[in-house]
């Protein structure tokens, strides 16, 4: 088309004193940002296609390489802002819903930015974490409702299957398909390191994950892909996946062209067969049908593993919580509307769902006025950005947290926001051979592995400074969070003061 | 010997190997300087083969019993006795390029001089090995260490 009714996003700026003409932007980009001209020797820039991955910036040997803004300014309309009249462009062309990867880039309200902690002075002497001891392994897993004991003092409770994690944080949900075997790979060598979780989601388990099924969970959606007896019995805990935080109440679409070999073969499906993922599961219409699904992966796993159910934060997800505790869930994940995914509908992702912090405390609060708080626990999903954000959320209620974009931006991730592409210049989200060497899982495993142990030293850090040397002293410890900022009813809500009170 | 081990499976094909191998070479030892100002230009010693998919770094294999030194008529290609480096004394090669037609893996460059890797044994570190953005280089004393 000769008319470009969208003006690019990102101008490449290369300093032309610093630029060797390496040429390695040349073939590092996916995008063709960048190319030889016509004397085959100097580099050049074409903006058009860059999304502003910073591929080329991070590996320029001289720093030659700069990506700004491409400022080109309507007129001035509160309203109508250029990105609405942009999307408007899009469609106008394609006549397609618009599509865009991880979470939403709105300006919602982030609650953990509007909450304080708390600290010991005077009154409660603070600890150390490096002289003395602080805990922060977590178990997860249905609680007995009391302790009962033999006469010698042994316990007779039957215990029901529990997991040990050596810190809060786990990896979410990311399926073989909407990022690399490498990335997995990567989360399942760090997760294992770490004596942590990662989570395969719902496109089945590849063969080369074999050797970390002892630190996976397993995912059921509701294409039910890959899904088999081994497949349950190899992981840690099975999850079945309802909704996502990123599209909630929406299936997913994996077109027939990204069905490689591999894909396939994890997702036990034809070769270049569409992989369809419903947006309900057809076999759960209400919580009794939710039970029956949790009895049968029970009975397929002989009852040694917990069952968590993952929902997406909607309007009603304190009540849909304690329906899948009553259902028998020994894990409940919720998703907040600000959880990344690989491929979403524009309007649903920045649109449907509720923050992870308001359905959070509001589903604790739900679950412990009936008497059911110990029956589940409680993960938080849906973006967290440093150990403060899971600090506060366990503070909130929450036994665990599900992380996925930071480990990601460990990995070289820079929130382009285009992992539906397929194009991913730093190997995560995408199939292309060229591209998922890029990322060695010898060298990313390492630096989730330090993301995480930096987080852990923060959590123990934050937690000493609160007199707490516990993780489940923690717990639900609202008193140790502050809102700022905040109304009354979300304060309310949260279930916690505001500072100064 | 320690020897510097391509792996085709994580070479990327940025070439970045060839950038610091010449500023390793250089008078300057300044990235830009070398790369851009310096005469004569300093030659990589490091080639990359190959396209996006497939690409591999090829490098000198110091061979334990090297046909390049055997070939050399004035004594310039030398092995060091001690650390097995096969290097080029540039003050006595006439360029006459015996070596370049004998080595079995295409590792040696026209130049001036004959120009080949020297396993940087004039630098604190191997310029390749350390700048590798993919750890697609390793140096090691034998392949089987690599997976």
């Amino acid at each position: 088309m000769s008319v470009n009714y969208i003006p690019r996003r990102f101008t490449v700026i290369r300093d032309k004193e610093r630029c060797i003409n390496c040429g390695c932007c040349v073939r590092q980009c996916s995008n063709d940002c960048h190319l030889f001209a016509d004397d085959g020797k100097t580099v050049i820039s074409d903006s058009n296609s860059c999304v502003a991955c910073h591929r080329c910036v991070d590996l320029c040997p001289t720093g030659a390489l700069r990506i700004e803004k491409y400022v080109c300014d309507y007129r001035e309309n509160a309203n109508w802002t250029p990105q609405y009249q942009q999307q408007i462009c899009r469609q106008a062309e394609t006549g397609g819903v618009l599509l865009a990867g991880m979470g939403t880039p709105r300006d919602y309200p982030v609650y953990w930015d509007k909450i304080l902690l708390n600290a010991s002075q005077v009154t409660n002497p603070s600890i150390d974490p490096l002289r003395e001891p602080m805990e922060i392994r977590t178990i997860l897993g249905r609680k007995p409702e009391k302790l009962t004991v033999e006469k010698k003092g042994k316990s007779t409770v039957d215990m029901p299957p529990q997991v040990v994690l050596e810190t809060p944080v786990m990896f979410s949900a990311m399926s073989f398909g909407s990022i690399s075997l490498n990335a997995q790979k990567s989360l399942a060598m760090a997760a294992k390191e770490l004596g942590t979780l990662f989570n395969v989601g719902e496109g089945g388990l590849h063969p080369d994950l074999k050797p970390f099924t002892d630190r996976a969970i397993v995912q059921v959606a509701s294409g039910r892909f890959g899904v088999y007896s081994d497949y349950l019995n190899n992981s840690k805990f099975v999850e079945i996946k309802i909704g996502q935080g990123a599209k909630p109440g929406i299936g997913g679409h994996l077109p027939g062209e990204k069905v490689s070999v591999e894909v396939s073969n994890a997702r036990m499906i034809p070769e270049g067969s569409d992989a369809i993922s419903p947006a309900p599961h057809h076999d759960i219409y209400s919580i009794e049908d939710l039970r029956q699904l949790i009895w049968a992966i029970k009975q397929a796993t002989g009852n040694k593993k917990p069952v968590s159910v993952k929902i997406a934060a909607v309007h009603n997800a304190a009540a849909i919580v304690s329906g899948c505790a009553r259902a028998g869930a020994d894990i409940v994940a919720i998703d907040g509307f600000r959880g990344g995914t690989g491929a979403a509908p524009v309007r649903i992702r920045d649109n449907v769902g509720i923050p992870i912090e308001l359905a959070l405390a509001s589903a604790d609060q739900r679950l412990r006025d009936e008497g059911i708080r110990s029956r589940i626990s409680l993960v938080a999903a849906g973006s967290f950005r440093c150990s403060a954000d899971i600090v506060k959320a366990i503070a909130l209620g929450a036994d665990a947290c599900y992380c996925a974009s930071a480990p990601l931006i460990a990995m070289g991730c820079h929130m382009c926001g285009t992992c539906n592409t397929g194009k991913c210049n730093w190997g995560i989200a995408t199939q292309r051979p060229e591209l998922t060497k890029r990322l060695n899982p010898d060298i990313m495993y390492k630096r989730v592995v330090n993301l995480i142990t930096a987080w852990n030293h923060e959590i123990k850090e934050i937690m000493g400074g609160m007199g707490i040397n516990s993780i489940d002293s923690l717990r639900g410890n609202r008193l140790m969070l502050r809102g700022i900022g905040l109304s009354e009813k979300e304060l309310e809500i949260l279930g916690i003061r505001h500072a100064g009170e | 010997m320690k020897r510097i081990y391509a792996i085709e499976e994580l070479c990327l094909n940025c070439r970045l190997c060839e950038v610091h191998c010449k500023t390793a070479h250089s008078v300057s030892k300044d990235i830009i300087r070398a790369n851009k100002y310096e005469e004569p230009a300093p030659a990589s010693r490091v080639t990359v083969y190959g396209d996006n998919m497939r690409s591999l770094a090829l490098n000198c294999r110091h061979c334990d019993d090297p046909k390049c030194v055997k070939a050399c008529i004035t004594g310039a290609m030398t092995k060091d006795a001690k650390t097995g480096i096969v290097y080029v004394d540039e003050d006595k090669c006439i360029g006459c390029m015996t070596c370049l037609a004998v080595c079995p893996y295409g590792c040696i460059k026209e130049g001036k001089t004959a120009v080949k890797c020297d396993l940087c044994r004039n630098e604190a570190e191997l310029a390749c090995v350390k700048n590798c953005p993919n750890h697609a280089l390793i140096y090691t004393d034998s392949g089987d260490d690599i997976k």
